[in-house]
């Protein structure tokens, strides 16, 4: 791998720029590996990247059908934050957000993670009873935010409507300053190049079409690059994740969903934190570029076209306008949808399946880019040990039978 | 956008008059008493997700109020037919 830095940029303007290394191998597969990871979005490629890193498994895959990060990795709104309300919700996203502050050093590539705070609205007395019990179990857990208030909040973001005078007033927010967000394709690109060099094997256009097991036991995966023999597979694939549980013979307790999001024009700045309000329904960032980020609620049914209802874009506007009435006028540039794999309890499933050494990591639904790094930590630990990591043993798929759900519908609901 | 023909209002309708209740002809155990933790967990929780025909019960919120089922396909959104919650679907799966 050639190591990104000031002196290579110069030394490489010399030339152009026109000889830079490709960021990472085209490799066609070998017939086995000792883990194969299905899905090439952020997750896969970091729990590929800390298996090789951490456990010193050099021998593994990524598999991915499309191209790398063209899945939910790249459709998201890049919203980084850990302030969730429960212990075992809350410790995880952490984590990630701790990852997430070293990580452009560690990768050797810029993610471009900025921590300009967000901001969590609350428009009624009991948002704000909701929002001062959140930030009150943030602080028990070490992880930083604070009541805020619409003075606070007009600081913040100046061009936010604080009137009294609409019909859901602004009462007072959250604010996780050390939240933020990041360059999501950069997040893939990182992981990819972390990882290849390292050894492992990334395969794009390689769609998984079966899943072998015998005894209990998984053997292979079958391919259009034909079958691929591994003593562990990790799958990481999201909305699809029922599509490979069914493959495999189980089920999960999962629904798929579109979700959508949209861009304007690009704006010189003007708002350099991220707003997102649960109870108008809907929230806002400005990207690096200047565009305004906007998302909302995911669609009320299911579906795997990876778009959605026009009138939840409506609403979302609307709300969106509520909020930043200097926003009415702006044009919106680009709209789409992604797949997510929504769970009872809005917590993702992370750990062992009914067959022996076939690992799950999904039902990250609404909110899986913050968690990327998180998440490919505690997989990949399993996923080597074989036995959940501390932080993942929560979230197996047990707690649908025994009933100990981890409910943050407040958290992760509306605010992604 | 989907448009959804309401079998007791006998009209195509908008979407935003109706809302989603989740997996059709789900059967409510018969003896409680004598389930096992993990079916219940599998009555509760545990949905079909397929990616291609899929039996959804809807309610006419905004209209009549009454619950029905419908049958559409998962990812063109296409909606194949709409019956009545005592009746059976015509469409079953795809023919491959």
């Amino acid at each position: 791998m050639e190591k990104y830095s000031a002196f290579k940029l110069l030394k490489h303007s010399f030339s152009h720029h026109e000889n830079w290394k490709r960021v990472w191998r085209s490799v066609s597969p070998k017939k086995s590996y000792d883990v194969v990871v299905i899905g090439g979005g952020g997750h896969g490629l970091a729990t590929a990247y800390y298996l090789a890193k951490n456990h010193g498994i050099k021998n593994i895959a990524v598999l991915e059908k499309g191209f790398l990060g063209g899945g939910n990795t790249a459709r998201n709104t890049t919203i980084i934050r850990s302030n969730y309300l429960w212990d075992e919700a809350a410790q995880l996203y952490e984590l990630s957000l701790k990852l997430w502050e070293g990580l452009s050093r560690d990768l050797n590539y810029n993610v471009m993670f900025s921590q300009r705070g967000v901001l969590n609205l609350g428009h009624s007395l009991q948002d704000m009873r909701d929002i001062e019990r959140r930030v009150n179990a943030n602080r028990l857990n070490g992880i930083d935010g604070h009541v805020v208030f619409p003075d606070d909040i007009k600081k913040i973001a100046p061009l936010i409507n604080i009137s009294k005078d609409v019909r859901y007033p602004i009462l007072g927010a959250s604010y996780q300053p050390r939240g933020g967000t990041a360059r999501h394709d950069a997040v893939a690109w990182g992981y990819a190049r972390a990882a290849d060099a390292l050894g492992v094997d990334i395969l794009q256009h390689t769609p998984v079409t079966g899943i072998n097991c015998s005894e209990g036991k998984i053997k292979s995966v079958q391919t259009n690059h034909g079958e691929i023999f591994a003593k562990k597979v990790a799958c990481v694939v999201a909305g699809n994740s029922g599509v490979l549980a069914s493959m495999a013979g189980f089920k999960l307790p999962i629904e798929s969903r579109p979700l959508q999001a949209l861009v304007s024009e690009p704006l010189k700045p003007c708002l350099d934190t991220v707003v997102m309000s649960n109870a108008v329904h809907g929230y806002v960032s400005q990207s690096n570029k200047g565009d305004l980020v906007i998302g909302a609620g995911v669609d009320s049914y299911n579906g795997y076209g990876q778009r959605g209802s026009f009138h939840i874009i409506e609403h979302t506007l609307q709300a969106i306008c509520e909020l930043f009435p200097s926003f009415s006028r702006v044009q919106m540039n680009r709209q789409w949808g992604g797949v997510v794999d929504t769970t009872p309890d809005a917590c993702p499933i992370i750990g062992l399946t009914p067959i022996k050494n076939l690992y799950m990591n999904c039902g990250w639904g609404t909110g899986g880019f913050k968690a990327t790094p998180g998440s490919g930590y505690v997989f990949a630990d399993t996923v080597a040990n074989g036995t959940p990591h501390k932080l993942a043993a929560p979230f197996s798929i047990e707690r649908f039978y025994t009933g100990a759900l981890i409910d943050e519908h407040g958290a992760a609901g509306v605010a992604h | 956008m989907l448009l959804i023909y309401c079998p007791y209002c006998k009209q195509y309708r908008d979407e935003e008059e109706f809302s989603y209740a989740g997996e059709a002809h789900i059967k409510r155990p018969q003896n409680p008493l004598a389930m096992s933790d993990e079916s219940w967990g599998n009555y509760l929780f545990f949905r079909k997700n397929p990616s291609d025909v899929h039996h959804e019960m809807w309610s006419h919120s905004s209209g009549c109020r009454q619950f029905f089922n419908v049958t559409r396909d998962m990812i063109t959104y296409e909606i194949k037919e709409t019956y009545c919650i005592s009746e059976s679907p015509k469409i079953e799966k795809y023919k491959k």
